[in-house]
C-alpha cells in the first residue's frame, strides 16, 4: 500500500516538474511550482522527516509561492515578449543533451553511494543530553551547527537590505508596497478577520513544540509572516516606514540576542556559541524566543517589497 | 583542538556583521561612523590573526561552541587565509577612505538610500569574505557564499537606474545557479562520507561516482560566480555599472571569495581524486579568459567597461596556478600556490585603485569615453598616475606583486616542464601592456582646451587610490622581505629593464593593431607602413569581440555552465 502511495507521489512529483518547465505561462508554471513543492512535503513526511517537511511546506512552497505569483502577475504585460525570446532549436537540443548528461551522471553518483549512509545520527543522539533538548535537529540547528543558524538569521537580514536597496530615493524611509484597500464586507477582508486568530496560534504552536518535536521558528514565522500579509492585503494592516528606530531594533533583536548568549559562551563556556553545563535548554529558548518574531518580520517585509509611499 | 589566538578568527566574522546590525539599526549617519569604528577594528584584527600565527608558528583553529567536527563546525586559519585576509583588510580601509567623498549622507537628510545600503553591506561583504576565509566546513561555507552574494549584488544597482537593475539581475540569478551546483556537491560529499568537514574530508576521499559528481559540480558553480570565461556573462556589465567605490570591492575583492573556495577545494579537499586533464582544462580556461578578456578591453569605448574586462582576463590569471601545481612535482606545488596568492592579493589591490582612479576620471569629466580623455593628464595628474601605476602592477613589472607571482608561476612551469603556460603569461603581459599604454595616450594628449573639471575630486579620496596602487607596486618588496626567496635579484638588471621596456614597446603595437580608436598621435610614415597589418589584425580583434557577445547571451552562458560541468566530470574519470 504505501509502495502504491510512494510511486503515486513520484509518478505525480515528475510530471509536475515537467509541467513548471514546459508551461509557457508563468502564471501557471508558478501553479505547478507551488504544487510540486506541497507534494515534496509529502515526501519528506513519508521518509520521516517531517521538519523538512514543514520547511519545504511552509518556505519552500508557501512564501517563495507568494513572491513567485506576486512577480508573475507583474510580469503579464511583458509576457508576450520574453516568450518571443525562445532560443532556436540547436541551443535546445544541447541544452538537453548536456542535462541529460548531468542527470544520468548524478543518478549514477547517487546509486553508488554507500549503503547504509555514513550517519552522525548516532554521535548526534550520544551528545543531545548535554543540550537539554528533545529535537534532535533543534539541538543541530542551535548547538552544534550553531554558526550557521546565527549566519542564515543574517542572511536574511541582507536580503532585507536588498529588497530595500530597489527603492526610489524619494521613498526612502516610507512604507513598502501599495496601499490596500478592499471591500470591508467582502470574502477577502472576511478571510482575512477569520484566518489570522487561527494561523498565529498555529504558528506559535509549531514554534512552541520545536525544541522537543518537529517544528520550529522558520517554519512558525512563515505562517506568521503569511497572516500579516493577508491582513495588510486585505486593507486591515498597513506596513511600518522603513526609517522607524523601533522597526529596526525588532528586525535585528533576534541576531543581537543570538550572538550575545553567543559571546556570553566566552566568558561561561570556554567557546564562541558554547553553552554553560546546566544553562543550555533554558539559553536554547531564549534565541528561539528573540528570533521568532524578527525572523516573522523579515520575511513579512522582505515579500512586502521595497517603499512605494512616503510616511506620512 | 582549539589553539591560542584561535578566537580572533570567529572575531573576525563576526565583528563586521556586528557593524551591519550596529550600522542598520542606528541609521542615517551613524552607519557611516559605525562602519569607520569596524573598519579599523576589523583590520586591528587581522594583524592580531598574522601576530598569533606568527608566535604560534603555525595555523590557528577554532571549535565554535567547544564541539569538535564532524559534529561541530571548526575554523581554520593557515598562510593562503591569512595573506589574503590581510589584503582584504587592508583593500577595504582603502575603500573605506575613498567611499567617504561619495557615500555621505547629505545634509538636511536623516537618513539616505545609497549611503546606509552602502555602508552596511561593505561590512557584510568583509565578514563574508573573512568566513570564506577561515571556515572549516562546506556547509559553511555554502553559507558564506550566500552571504556574500546577497551583500555583493544590491551594490551593483545603488544608482538605481534601469540598465544597472537589470545587470545586478543577471549577476544575481547566475551566482545562485552556481551556488546550487555547489550545494549539490557538498550534499552528495556529505552522503557519501559523512562529513563536511575539509579535514576529514580530505583524509577519507577517494575516486568515485559521487565523489567526482561532487567535484565537477562545486567546481563548476564556483567558477560561474568567479566568472570565469565562458561564464563571464553577468560580470562587465555589473562591474562597470556600479559606483566606483562598489566596482573597486566587487572586482577587487568579491571575485576572490569563490575563486578562494576553488583553491580551497582543489588543494585541501581533492587532491587525492584530481587528474591531470581536470587541471589542465582549468588552466585552458584562465588562458581563454586572458586572450578574451584582454582583446575585448582593448575595444571598449568606455574606462570602467575597459578596467571591467581587464578583471575578466585577470581572473584568468588566478587559474594558471592550478595546472602548475598539479603538474607533478611537489615543490611546483608550493611555488604555484604561493604565485597564484600573490597575484590574487596583487590583483585585488591594483584593480580596486584602478576603478577608484576611473571612478575619479568619471566624476570629474561627467563621461568616462575613452576618445574623451586628452587632457586629462594635465587636469588630474594623480588619477592618471594611480591608474598607470596600477596598470604596472598589473602587467607584472618589477617590484610589482604581480612581478613576483609571475617568476614564482614561471619557475613552477619550467620545474614541470608546461613550456605552454610560460608562453600564455607572457602573452598575457603583453595584451595588459597594451591598454594601459592606450589608456595612457589617450590621457597623454593635449586637448583642443584645457579640461575644466565638473565636480571638484576629493584629495583624500585621490590618495587612498594611489596608496593602494602602491601597496600593488611594493608587495614584491614585501614578499622579498617575507621570506619569498631570490624574487628580487636581478629586478633591475639590464636584461630585466630591456625586459620592461620591449613589454611597453611591444603593449603599444599590440594596442595600435588591437585597439578600435587610436588617439590622434603623428605617426607618420608608421600608419602608412602599419594600414594593412592592422586591417588584418582588426578582423581578429572583431572576431573575439563577437565572440564575447555571443558567449554573454543568457542560452549560451547557462548552456556553457552545463557543458563545463560535464566537460570536468569528464576530465576527472580520465585519469593515466
Amino acid at each position: 500500500m504505501t509502495d502504491a502511495i510512494n510511486c503515486g507521489l513520484a509518478i505525480l512529483i515528475l510530471a509536475l516538474a515537467a509541467w513548471t518547465i514546459v508551461a509557457r505561462d508563468t502564471f501557471s508554471a508558478v501553479v505547478g511550482f507551488v504544487a510540486y513543492g506541497l507534494l515534496l512535503a509529502l515526501v519528506w513526511v513519508q521518509l520521516h522527516g517531517v521538519d523538512v517537511a514543514l520547511t519545504e511546506a511552509a518556505l519552500g512552497s508557501g512564501l517563495t509561492g507568494a513572491l513567485l505569483l506576486y512577480a508573475a502577475a507583474r510580469l503579464r504585460a511583458t509576457e508576450r515578449e520574453a516568450r518571443a525570446e525562445r532560443p532556436g532549436l540547436p541551443t535546445r537540443v544541447a541544452a538537453a543533451l548536456v542535462a541529460a548528461c548531468v542527470t544520468v551522471a548524478l543518478g549514477i553518483a547517487v546509486l553508488a553511494l554507500p549503503d547504509p549512509a555514513p550517519t552522525l545520527a548516532p554521535q548526534t543522539a550520544a551528545s543531545i543530553a548535554t543540550t537539554g533538548v528533545g529535537n534532535p535537529l533543534t539541538a543541530v540547528l542551535v548547538a552544534f551547527r550553531a554558526m550557521d543558524t546565527l549566519l542564515e538569521a543574517i542572511v536574511v537580514l541582507f536580503a532585507l537590505i536588498g529588497v530595500w536597496s530597489l527603492a526610489p530615493d524619494r521613498f526612502w524611509g516610507g512604507r513598502p508596497g501599495t496601499l490596500h484597500h478592499s471591500d470591508p464586507d467582502g470574502v477577502l477582508a472576511y478571510f482575512a478577520r477569520v484566518l489570522p486568530p487561527i494561523g498565529v496560534v498555529v504558528g506559535v504552536y509549531i514554534f512552541w513544540v520545536g525544541a522537543d518535536f518537529p517544528g520550529g521558528k522558520f517554519q512558525g514565522a512563515t505562517l506568521l509572516a503569511a497572516m500579516w500579509l493577508l491582513a495588510v492585503i486585505a486593507g486591515l494592516a498597513d506596513t511600518p516606514p522603513i526609517g522607524r528606530t523601533w522597526l529596526r531594533a525588532a528586525l535585528v533583536a533576534g541576531p543581537v540576542v543570538f550572538l550575545a548568549v553567543g559571546a556570553a559562551g566566552v566568558a561561561f563556556a570556554g567557546a564562541f556559541l558554547g553553552y554553560p553545563d546546566g544553562y543550555a535548554k533554558p539559553l536554547i529558548k531564549v534565541i528561539e524566543w528573540a528570533l521568532f518574531p524578527s525572523l516573522a518580520l523579515t520575511l513579512a517585509l522582505i515579500v512586502a517589497g521595497a517603499p512605494q509611499r512616503s510616511a506620512p | 583542538m582549539t589553539t591560542p589566538g584561535g578566537l580572533l578568527l570567529a572575531l573576525a566574522v563576526i565583528v563586521p556583521f556586528v557593524g551591519v546590525l550596529a550600522g542598520f539599526t542606528l541609521g542615517g549617519r551613524n552607519a557611516q561612523r559605525v562602519a569607520m569604528v569596524t573598519i579599523v577594528a576589523g583590520l586591528g584584527i587581522a594583524i592580531a590573526v598574522a601576530a598569533a600565527m606568527q608566535r604560534t608558528g603555525g595555523g590557528l583553529v577554532y571549535l565554535l561552541g567547544g564541539w569538535a567536527p564532524p559534529l561541530g563546525i571548526a575554523l581554520r586559519a593557515d598562510g593562503p587565509a591569512l595573506v589574503m585576509m590581510l589584503a582584504v583588510a587592508v583593500v577595504i580601509v582603502g575603500i573605506g577612505v575613498y567611499a567617504c567623498a561619495d557615500f555621505g549622507t547629505p545634509a538636511g537628510v536623516r537618513e539616505a538610500r545609497a549611503p546606509l545600503v552602502f555602508w552596511t553591506l561593505l561590512l557584510a561583504i568583509w565578514g563574508a569574505l573573512n568566513l570564506v576565509l577561515v571556515s572549516g566546513d562546506l556547509f559553511t561555507l555554502y553559507v558564506a557564499l550566500e552571504l556574500l552574494t546577497f551583500a555583493a549584488v544590491p551594490l551593483v544597482s545603488l544608482d538605481g537606474k534601469a540598465e544597472t537593475l537589470q545587470s545586478a539581475l543577471r549577476y544575481l540569478l547566475y551566482a545562485l545557479l552556481g551556488s546550487v551546483f555547489y550545494l549539490l556537491g557538498a550534499v552528495l560529499l556529505y552522503g557519501a562520507y559523512g562529513t563536511l568537514d575539509i579535514a576529514l574530508l580530505a583524509a577519507r576521499i577517494r575516486p568515485g561516482p559521487a565523489t567526482l559528481a561532487a567535484a565537477a559540480l562545486m567546481t563548476g558553480g564556483l567558477l560561474a560566480k568567479t566568472a570565469l570565461v565562458p561564464l563571464h556573462l553577468w560580470l562587465p556589465p555589473a562591474h562597470a555599472g556600479a559606483p566606483a567605490a562598489a566596482s573597486a570591492v566587487l572586482s577587487g575583492l568579491v571575485i576572490k571569495g569563490s575563486w578562494f573556495l576553488v583553491v580551497r577545494l582543489w588543494f585541501d579537499v581533492l587532491p587525492g581524486v584530481l587528474t591531470g586533464p581536470s587541471a589542465q582544462l582549468l588552466g585552458a580556461l584562465g588562458a581563454a579568459a586572458i586572450l578574451l578578456g584582454n582583446v575585448v578591453a582593448l575595444r571598449q569605448a568606455r574606462l570602467k567597461l575597459l578596467v571591467a574586462y581587464s578583471t575578466v582576463a585577470q581572473i584568468g590569471y588566478l587559474f594558471l596556478m592550478f595546472p602548475l601545481a598539479f603538474g607533478g612535482a611537489a615543490l611546483a606545488r608550493e611555488s604555484a600556490l604561493a604565485g597564484g596568492m600573490l597575484q590574487a592579493i596583487s590583483h585585488a589591490t591594483a584593480k580596486a585603485a584602478m576603478f577608484m582612479a576611473a571612478g575619479l576620471i568619471y566624476k570629474a569629466l561627467g563621461h568616462d569615453r575613452i576618445a574623451g580623455l586628452a587632457g586629462v593628464g594635465r587636469a588630474l595628474p594623480l588619477c592618471v598616475l594611480t591608474f598607470v601605476l596600477a596598470g604596472v602592477a598589473l602587467m607584472g613589472l618589477p617590484p610589482s606583486g604581480a612581478y613576483v607571482a609571475k617568476k614564482l608561476l614561471l619557475g613552477a612551469a619550467a620545474e614541470t616542464g608546461q613550456w605552454w603556460w610560460d608562453a600564455v603569461m607572457q602573452a598575457g603581459g603583453l595584451l595588459t601592456a597594451s591598454y594601459v599604454v592606450l589608456v595612457l595616450a589617450h590621457a597623454l594628449v593635449p586637448g583642443a582646451a584645457a579640461v575644466k573639471p565638473r565636480a571638484l575630486v576629493s584629495r583624500l579620496a585621490e590618495a587612498a587610490a594611489l596608496a593602494l596602487a602602491l601597496c600593488s607596486l611594493a608587495l614584491g618588496l614585501a614578499a622579498g622581505s617575507a621570506g619569498v626567496p631570490d624574487v628580487l635579484s636581478g629586478a633591475l638588471s639590464p636584461a630585466a629593464l630591456g625586459g620592461a621596456l620591449v613589454l611597453i614597446v611591444g603593449g603599444a603595437l599590440v594596442a595600435s593593431a588591437l585597439a578600435d580608436r587610436l588617439p590622434p598621435l603623428p605617426a607618420g610614415g608608421f600608419a602608412a607602413f602599419g594600414r594593412p597589418v592592422r586591417r588584418t589584425t582588426l578582423v581578429v580583434a572583431a572576431a573575439l569581440a563577437r565572440t564575447d557577445g555571443v558567449l554573454r547571451l543568457w542560452p549560451v552562458a547557462g548552456l556553457s555552465l552545463v557543458a563545463l560541468v560535464v566537460a570536468f566530470g569528464a576530465a576527472l574519470m580520465a585519469r593515466g
